[in-house]
């Protein structure tokens, strides 16, 4: 086959996705959407929770906490409550995100070192409950500290836990979902595409006149590839600049490392669609297998939502034959943490070996005639 | 030499027995016709031909060149036209064309003549969108990609299918006038009325061949006399006829009843009469000459 064929197929294959309105929508619209949902709106930031207050107000021990909660960036008092069986209520009517009661006499049992202080979370959502009720609790260190200097008049030996994330100061979540949405985009669109635009050429009759052309079945097989890959560098190219202009994610590392990852990543998932559509008799069933058997497993076990460490080892070990999982680790270092190549050697490893062993095997297995 | 020579050709789906013992010879320049029933097992044998399946046993071979072992030469030397329209839809007329041009190492233009008389009816519409044309317009568009690489042998698997009779008409007199180019034809159809337009034809059943020869040979062939019977109430008259005596079988051809029927035991006159005896008074009975679709069923009955 002689490049001539090879180019008209790789024209033919793109006048196919530029033609349908759906495909264009799933390749050019859904990675920006994607990207500014889980930016913007599947946020796991604090920001300004509601804190409601039960106790007595008249207390100047309890003024000065509730002071020192409401002057707090990621805190808000909302309201005050008579009592603490109120808090159910409030809750309900989603009037707050979390509580805190002050127990009997607090001024004055405070200096007794017996005032008792409870801090309620609203627990529906566990993430966002454990991070308001740990800002409530570092205020009340806080107060607990400045009390021990004004009762001792000076400093006594204690130590104080400062806590920071190297690469992420703020505790933003994009710097956890641009990598993964990377991943989840790139996987999709590699995928599913590829295997769909395959098996409808099985459905419509028309790979039987491919195969029936002299035409070599590895060169119908690249020229189907190929429009993918360009979509695909489109894609991660779209991907960064929105992540790091809108979003504002770092790009820490060299970009050409970055990009010779997605690369392989790419290819990885290029050779996965081709192995779908080989299984797959219906757009139908190669949609569905890529939904269900690459799209769910790649949220749920690369670390995009959950982090992988904190699962039982055989789901663990399941997390690691997938191919995104290992991507994202290299986007997470290259990207935000500004590693160089010596650092992923190992994660780039295990992808591009992944990577041969699928392309191989999808390589062989396309058929040069119908089952 | 033939031009296809299939030998002993078998091919099951599991338990499904699709194709067994089928042996054919094709001429060069010859338009062959493989005539049956849908599920005879048509499409799976141009599927072996044309190297899309392998065969579970038998040979065969294409302008000699063997249907398992060389099936990269014989892709480059045979054009194949599938069952169901199977162009790219979303692609214009004219792209379709080139792309399958240059699938095949040629261009449009340095093939032109050997499409031209095809392609010109469709030249008009050459940019519009393969799946906005109708049937018939979207037959001739597949002939030109099946024949836009001039291929020695010529493969079209059910092509008047779901096409208007005007235009199936047409697509008979173009099929001759390849054939006169030089082109072995090889053409599969449902329809009996199409089975004279070949110059010879094997007709399938149930995966095997049940008769094979030229149409006038075939219909020769036929051992019995026949009768056309017509009237009202066709049916109940069906199953009078088929126990009358002297009637060796009754088939329904639309209009009217096709019986063959033994001289020696019963004739026109005694069949009229049984059939006013059983109160059918409106009947008329003529002999006449049995045409390929009478040799298939008394074939396919045997």
């Amino acid at each position: 086959m002689t490049m001539r064929e090879f180019w008209a197929s790789v024209r033919k294959e793109f006048l196919h996705i530029f033609r349908d309105r759906r495909t264009i929508l799933i390749v050019m619209i859904m990675p920006v959407i994607q990207i500014i949902l889980f930016g913007f709106a599947v946020s796991t930031e604090v920001n300004e929770a509601r804190v409601a207050v039960c106790g007595d107000m008249s207390d100047p021990q309890v003024a000065r906490i509730v002071d020192r909660i409401d002057s707090n960036r990621y805190l808000e008092v909302t309201g005050e409550l008579s009592a603490p069986e109120e808090i159910e209520g409030l809750f309900r009517r989603n009037g707050a995100d979390a509580a805190i009661c002050f127990g009997r006499n607090f001024g004055s049992r405070f200096h007794d070192g017996r005032a008792q202080v409870r801090i309620v979370g609203d627990g529906s959502d566990p993430n966002t409950a454990r991070m308001i009720t740990s800002y409530i609790a570092g205020v009340l260190q806080d107060v607990q500290q400045d009390a021990d200097i004004s009762i001792s008049g000076e400093k006594v030996p204690s130590m104080t836990p400062v806590v920071k994330f190297m690469y992420n100061p703020a505790m933003k979540s994009s710097y956890n979902f641009v990598p993964g949405v990377m991943g989840l985009i790139l996987m999709l669109i590699c995928s599913m595409m590829t295997a769909v635009s395959i098996v409808r050429e099985k459905e419509t009759g028309t790979l039987e006149l491919l195969l029936v052309s002299p035409v070599k079945p590895l060169w119908v097989i690249l020229s189907k590839l190929m429009p993918y890959l360009v979509l695909s560098v489109f894609n991660f190219t779209t991907i960064l600049l929105l992540s790091h202009y809108v979003m504002e994610v770092p790009v820490n590392g060299s970009i050409a490392l970055l990009s010779l990852v997605a690369v392989v990543f790419v290819v990885t998932s290029l050779a996965i669609g081709l192995l779908v559509s080989e299984i797959s008799s219906s757009q139908r069933t190669a949609m569905l297998i890529c939904g269900m058997g690459l799209t769910m497993p790649t949220m749920i076990f690369s670390g995009i939502i959950f982090p992988c460490e904190s699962m039982p080892a055989v789901l663990q070990w399941f997390s690691d034959i997938i191919p995104a999982k290992w991507f994202i680790i290299m986007v997470k270092k290259v990207m935000i943490q500004g590693d160089g190549f010596r650092s992923i050697i190992v994660e780039f490893g295990i992808l591009a070996g992944m990577a041969a062993v699928l392309l191989a095997v999808s390589i062989r297995n396309f058929r040069t005639r119908l089952q | 030499m033939g031009v296809i020579e299939i030998n002993g050709v078998s091919k099951s789906y599991g338990q499904l027995k699709a194709l067994s013992d089928i042996s054919l010879e094709v001429g060069q320049g010859e338009i062959f016709g493989l005539i049956g029933p849908d599920g005879a097992g048509k499409t799976t044998l141009f599927r072996i031909m044309t190297t899309l399946m392998l065969p579970d046993a038998g040979s065969g071979s294409i302008c000699g060149l063997d249907i398992v072992r060389d099936y990269s030469r014989i892709r480059r030397i045979i054009g194949y036209m599938p069952g169901r329209f199977s162009l790219y839809q979303d692609l214009t007329v004219k792209e379709n064309l080139d792309y399958f041009a240059t699938l095949f190492g040629t261009t449009v233009s340095s093939s032109y003549g050997t499409i031209r008389e095809i392609y010109s009816q469709i030249e008009p519409f050459r940019d519009r969108r393969a799946g906005k044309l109708s049937g018939g317009m979207k037959q001739k568009l597949a002939l030109c990609c099946a024949l836009v690489h001039k291929p020695a042998v010529l493969f079209l698997d059910e092509p008047t299918t779901g096409v208007d009779a005007v235009s199936r008409k047409d697509f008979w007199t173009m099929l001759s006038r390849i054939r006169e180019s030089g082109v072995s034809v090889f053409v599969s159809t449902p329809y009996m009325d199409e089975a004279s337009m070949c110059d010879r034809l094997a007709m399938i059943r149930d995966g095997k061949i049940i008769g094979t020869g030229t149409p006038a040979g075939i219909v020769s062939g036929y051992p019995y006399r026949l009768l056309a019977v017509e009237g009202k109430r066709m049916y109940p008259m069906l199953k009078i006829l088929r126990v009358a005596e002297g009637v060796i079988s009754c088939f329904s051809f639309g209009n009217s009843h096709h019986l063959a029927y033994d001289p020696a035991k019963t004739g026109k006159e005694a069949l009229l009469k049984t059939m006013h005896a059983a109160g059918f008074d409106d009947c008329s009975v003529r002999e006449i000459v049995p045409g390929i679709e009478d040799c298939f069923m008394q074939l396919a009955g045997k």
